[in-house]
C-alpha cells in the first residue's frame, strides 16, 4: 500500500497524538505496511502515557474493557521480545482490599459474573494469602479480589519503547508539531493543518489524549471531556513489604513498591489540570488523605517520606470508558481517547485492533459500547 | 482560611534580609521563611552567634553581615526560622514545615532570595564519603567551627581560596589546594580586566587570599588536570596530572569546588522562563527591571537571579523591597537609583571572574563510568545512552534512567545532567533543557503529610 513517491507529508494514515495509544497503532499500521505520520503537539510520552502509575492491570475493568485488556495482557507477555526493552513490566498481583463484609459481597458478586462471562483471571483471596505479598498490612483488611498474574511497568519507558520500534518500522514521528485543523478534500483525502504546512492521508485516527475534544468537535462530533489531572507521589526508599499493586475498595488509591524499594501512590485524588498550558498541578490538600489512607492500611508507610509528586492531564469521559471506534459521521476517521485513566494497560491491545480497524475496515472486537455516538447521538451518518 | 501576607520572602540571607528591612519599613506586612534556625543564610551563616575568635577567623566581610542581621531584627518583618518552603503553587499558596508541622502562607508577592547551589563537580570518587565542598567546608566552619584534618581542596573559584585562608586562619591549613584552572585563563580574563577595576577592592582581596595560603606554606599545584578521588569505602587520597607529572596525596577528605549557580528550584517550581548565562555557564530566570520573573508576583533577589555575590545580593534585595512599597502605593525612603549606581560598580567584577574561574571542561563532560546523579547512582554513560536512544531532553532522560528522581530533586546533578546531554546531542548548552521541578522541594514525612492543615472543604471523589 506504501507508494515509494509518495510525498513525505502525504501517508495512508495519520496519527493525530504521539502518546501510548497513538504509537501503538502506528506500530501495528507500520507493521501491516501502511506508512503512517504521526503529530504529537509536545514530545512523545509526555503528558499521561508518560507520566501515569504503569499499571498493567485487567483488575476490576469495565466489561466492555476486559477482551481489550485479556488482549493487552497477552502482548505484555512478550512485550520485551516484541518491543526491544523490557519496558520495566514485572509480573505481580494486582489486588483491591476490602475492609468490611459489605465491600466482600461485591466483590465476589463481580467475580462471579466474570466467571459466568467466562473469564477466570479475577479471583478473591483471603489475609493469609494477601500477607504473603504484603507483609506490613493493617488488621482492618478482610479479603481482597485479586488478578494474581496482572503486574506494573514503567509508563514513559513503554511509550518511548513502542515509539521507537513504529519508527524502526517506518511510522514517521513529528513531534513539536501540534495538529490545529482537519478538513476534508475534494478527492477524498484527509487535511491535517499544522504551524508546519499541512499532512494529507485518506485515513486519520485521533489519538490525542485531553486535546481530542476540540478537534472532535469541530467535525461536528462534540463529546464531554472533563481534564482530569490524577496526583502521584513517590516516596524515599523502604526496605521490601510489598510485591503487589494494590488499591482498595471505597477508597481511591494505588499503591505499589518499586523494585528499587520506593513506593509509588496514585489512585486518583484530583490535582489542577490546565491543559490551555500544558500544565497539572499538585495541591496537597487532597494528597493529605492519600497519605493517611497509605499509614493506615500498610503502617510501615509512617517511615517514609515524599520525594516528588506529580500529576498527568488525562481525558475523562463522564462514563469512565474511551471513546473508540470510527466517526459516524466521516469516513475515514477514527477515534482512540479519552480513556478516563486507566489506558496503559490497554495501549498495545488497542494499537493492534486500531490497526486492524483501520487497515481492514473491521475487527471481531466489540467497540460497540465506545462508539462516540452515545455522547453525540445516532447512527453512522455516512 | 489562609494567612495571607503582602510580602512573603524566601530565604535569610543578604538578599531576603534586606527586601524584608525594606518592605517592611514602608509599612507592608512581610513575612520572611527561612530553612536555617538564625539569619544570615549561607554567607552570614550563625553570624549572631559569632565571638570575636571566629570573626577574625572569617574575616571581614563575613562581619559584615552584622549591620544587615541586626537591621532585620530590628524590622517589623515576621520571622519563620527553621521554616523550609516546599511548594509554592500558581495560585500564590505556600506550603511549609517548621518544628514537624505543615502550615500554609499565601502572599501578593513572593520574594525567592534562596541563593546560590555549588556546581557539581562529577569526578571519579566523588561520592565517596570524605568528600565535601567548599561551601560545605564553610558551614561547617560558621556553625560549629569545626575543620576536616587532612583535607585537600581541589578545583578553582573565589571561595576555594577563601575557605583555603580561613583553614589557615583557624590554625588548620589544608594540605594542599589543588586548582583546576587551565592555562591560558589568566591571559582570557585579562580582556576583563579593565571593567573589573571599577570593584578594584574584590581583586586586592583575592590576591591577599593567596598569598596569605602561599604564605602560610601550603602546598599549591596549579593548572591540575585528570582528578580522581582514590578510596574504596571513604577517601584515601587525590590524584591527578600538574606540574608535568603525575601526584597523589593521601588524605582522608577532600573539598570539591568549582564555583557556584543560581539556585533554580523555585523559579523553575513555578516555570518561569529562563536562560542560558553564557558568561556564569549557568541557567538564570528571566527577570525585568524591578527582579519579577515571568510569574506575576514572583521576584528573585541575590545570587538565586544570577551570580553576584552577597553585597549585590543585598543591593537587589533593597531594590526589590523598595519596588513592592511603590507598588503597593507605600511610601518609599530610601533612593533606588543610588542603589543601582552601587549595584553596578558591584557586579563589575563579575565578568573577570566569570573569565577566569569557567567551570573547568572536564566536569562539563565526564567520562562515562563517573556517577553524575548521586541520589540514583547514575553514571555520564547512562545518560549519553539515553541520550542515543533518542531522549530529546532532560525530563526524558529522566523518565528514563532516574537522573533527579531522588531526594535532592536534581538540585545536585541538574546543570552537569543538562550539559552532558547537550554535548552528546551536539547542541549548544543555550538550547538545553532543564527538569521539570516537582513539589515538594524538599523530602516531606508522610505522617507530616497527612496531618497537611484543613484549608478547604475535601471535594467528592468518585471511587475508582
Amino acid at each position: 500500500m506504501t507508494q515509494p513517491s509518495q510525498p513525505a507529508r502525504s501517508a495512508d494514515v495519520v496519527v493525530i497524538g504521539g502518546g501510548i495509544h497513538g504509537s501503538s497503532a502506528a506500530l501495528y499500521l507500520a507493521q501491516r505496511g501502511l506508512s503512517v505520520i504521526v503529530l504529537e503537539k509536545d514530545s512523545v510520552g509526555r503528558h499521561a502515557s508518560g507520566v501515569n502509575a504503569g499499571g498493567v492491570r485487567r483488575l476490576g475493568r469495565h466489561l466492555a474493557e476486559v477482551p481489550i485488556a485479556v488482549r493487552s495482557r497477552r502482548i505484555w507477555a512478550t512485550v520485551a521480545d516484541f518491543l526491544g526493552d523490557d519496558c520495566g513490566f514485572e509480573v505481580a498481583p494486582q489486588m483491591r482490599l476490602a475492609r468490611s463484609e459489605e465491600h466482600l459481597v461485591a466483590m465476589r458478586a463481580r467475580v462471579a459474573e466474570m466467571q459466568a462471562l467466562g473469564y477466570h483471571h479475577e479471583v478473591m483471596i483471603g489475609t493469609n494469602q494477601i500477607r504473603e505479598y504484603i507483609h506490613s498490612l493493617s488488621d482492618e483488611v478482610v479479603g481482597a479480589v485479586a488478578c494474581l498474574d496482572d503486574g506494573f511497568a514503567q509508563p514513559y519507558q513503554t511509550t518511548f519503547a513502542i515509539h521507537r520500534k513504529a519508527r524502526a518500522l517506518g511510522a514517521r514521528f513529528h513531534e513539536g508539531v501540534r495538529a490545529l485543523g482537519l478538513t476534508r478534500e475534494a478527492g477524498g483525502d484527509w487535511r491535517v493543518a499544522t504551524a508546519e504546512g499541512d499532512f494529507t492521508a485518506p485515513r486519520v485516527l485521533l489519538a490525542g489524549g485531553l486535546w481530542s475534544g476540540e478537534i472532535s468537535a469541530t467535525l461536528g462530533e462534540p463529546v464531554p471531556i472533563i481534564p482530569f489531572a490524577p496526583m502521584m507521589l513517590v516516596t524515599t526508599r523502604l526496605p521490601p513489604f510489598c510485591n503487589a499493586v494494590v488499591g482498595a475498595a471505597g477508597v481511591p488509591l494505588s499503591f505499589k513498591q518499586m523494585p528499587n524499594g520506593t513506593v509509588v501512590i496514585g489512585g486518583g485524588r484530583p490535582g489542577r489540570p490546565d491543559a490551555a498550558t500544558n500544565r497539572a498541578e499538585t495541591t496537597f490538600h487532597p494528597l493529605r488523605l492519600s497519605a493517611q489512607t497509605c499509614i493506615s492500611l500498610f503502617p510501615i508507610m509512617a517511615e517514609a517520606s515524599v520525594v516528588r509528586t506529580w500529576a498527568g492531564l488525562e481525558a475523562e469521559m463522564p462514563d469512565q470508558i474511551p471513546v473508540v471506534g470510527p466517526s459516524l459521521r466521516h469516513e475515514g476517521l477514527y477515534y482512540a481517547f479519552g480513556f478516563s485513566g486507566h489506558g496503559f494497560q490497554l495501549g498495545l491491545g488497542m494499537g493492534e485492533i486500531m490497526a486492524e480497524l483501520i487497515a481492514t475496515g473491521a475487527t471481531d472486537v466489540d467497540l460497540a459500547p465506545f462508539s462516540i455516538g452515545r455522547f453525540t447521538g445516532g447512527a453512522p451518518a455516512y | 482560611m489562609v494567612r495571607e501576607v503582602d510580602v512573603a520572602v524566601i530565604g535569610a540571607g543578604p538578599a531576603g534580609l534586606a527586601a524584608a528591612v525594606e518592605a517592611a519599613a514602608a509599612g507592608l506586612s512581610v513575612t520572611v521563611l527561612d530553612e536555617q534556625p538564625a539569619p544570615g543564610g549561607q554567607v552570614y551563616r550563625a553570624i549572631e552567634r559569632a565571638d570575636s575568635g571566629r570573626l577574625a577567623i572569617l574575616g571581614q566581610d563575613y562581619a559584615e553581615g552584622r549591620e544587615l542581621v541586626a537591621a532585620f531584627r530590628a524590622s517589623r518583618a515576621e520571622y519563620l526560622p527553621a521554616a523550609t518552603v516546599w511548594n509554592i503553587g500558581t495560585d500564590r499558596l505556600i506550603d511549609y514545615s517548621q518544628g514537624g508541622e505543615i502550615a500554609c502562607l499565601r502572599a501578593t508577592a513572593i520574594v525567592a532570595a534562596t541563593g546560590a547551589l555549588e556546581r557539581p563537580c562529577p569526578v571519579p570518587g566523588w561520592t565517596l564519603p570524605g568528600v565535601t565542598t567548599a561551601g560545605g567546608l564553610q558551614i561547617l566552619l560558621k556553625g560549629a567551627g569545626v575543620v576536616e584534618d587532612d583535607l585537600v581542596l581541589a578545583g578553582a573559584g573565589p571561595l576555594l581560596w577563601l575557605i583555603a585562608s580561613q583553614l589557615v586562619a583557624a590554625g588548620a591549613p589544608p594540605r594542599a589546594v589543588v586548582e583546576t584552572l587551565p592555562r591560558g585563563r589568566q591571559a582570557a580574563a585579562l580582556a576583563r580586566l579593565p571593567g573589573a577595576l571599577r570593584a578594584a577592592g574584590y581583586l586586592r582581596k583575592g590576591v591577599a587570599l593567596m598569598n596569605a595560603v602561599r604564605r602560610a606554606g601550603v602546598a599549591v599545584h596549579t593548572h591540575a588536570e585528570g582528578l580522581e578521588i582514590e578510596g574504596e569505602t571513604r577517601v584515601t587520597g587525590l590524584r591527578f596530572r600538574a606540574e608535568g607529572g603525575e601526584h597523589r596525596l593521601h588524605c582522608t577528605a577532600v573539598g570539591l569546588h568549582q564555583g557556584v549557580i543560581p539556585n533554580p528550584q523555585v523559579t523553575r517550581l513555578l516555570r518561569c522562563e529562563h536562560v542560558w548565562d553564557a558568561s556564569q555557564h549557568a541557567f538564570r530566570p528571566v527577570l525585568d527591571d524591578d527582579f519579577q520573573t515571568t510569574f506575576p508576583g514572583l521576584y528573585v533577589a541575590g545570587d538565586a537571579g544570577g551570580i553576584g555575590g552577597a553585597r549585590a545580593a543585598a543591593l537587589q534585595g533593597r531594590l526589590v523591597g523598595m519596588h513592592l512599597a511603590a507598588r503597593a502605593g507605600r511610601k518609599v525612603a530610601g533612593k533606588p537609583a543610588a542603589l543601582r549606581t552601587a549595584l553596578a560598580r558591584d557586579l563589575a567584577i563579575r565578568p573577570f571572574l566569570e573569565a577566569l574561574y569557567a567551570p573547568d571542561p572536564a566536569i562539563l563532560n565526564p567520562a562515562d563510568s563517573t556517577i553524575v546523579c548521586r541520589c540514583e547512582e547514575v553514571t555520564a554513560g547512562r545518560v549519553r545512552a539515553a541520550v542515543k536512544l533518542g531522549a530529546p531532553g532532560a525530563n526524558q532522560v529522566k523518565s528514563l534512567v532516574r537522573t533527579g528522581m531522588g531526594p535532592c530533586q536534581g538540585r545536585v546533578c541538574g546543570v552537569a545532567v543538562s550539559a552532558i546531554i547537550a554535548t552528546a546531542r551536539g547542541a549548544p548548552p543555550d538550547t538545553a533543557d532543564y527538569y521539570r521541578i516537582r513539589p515538594p522541594l524538599k523530602p516531606l514525612a508522610l505522617t507530616e503529610l497527612a496531618a497537611y492543615p484543613m484549608i478547604a472543604p475535601d471535594l467528592e471523589i468518585r471511587e475508582p
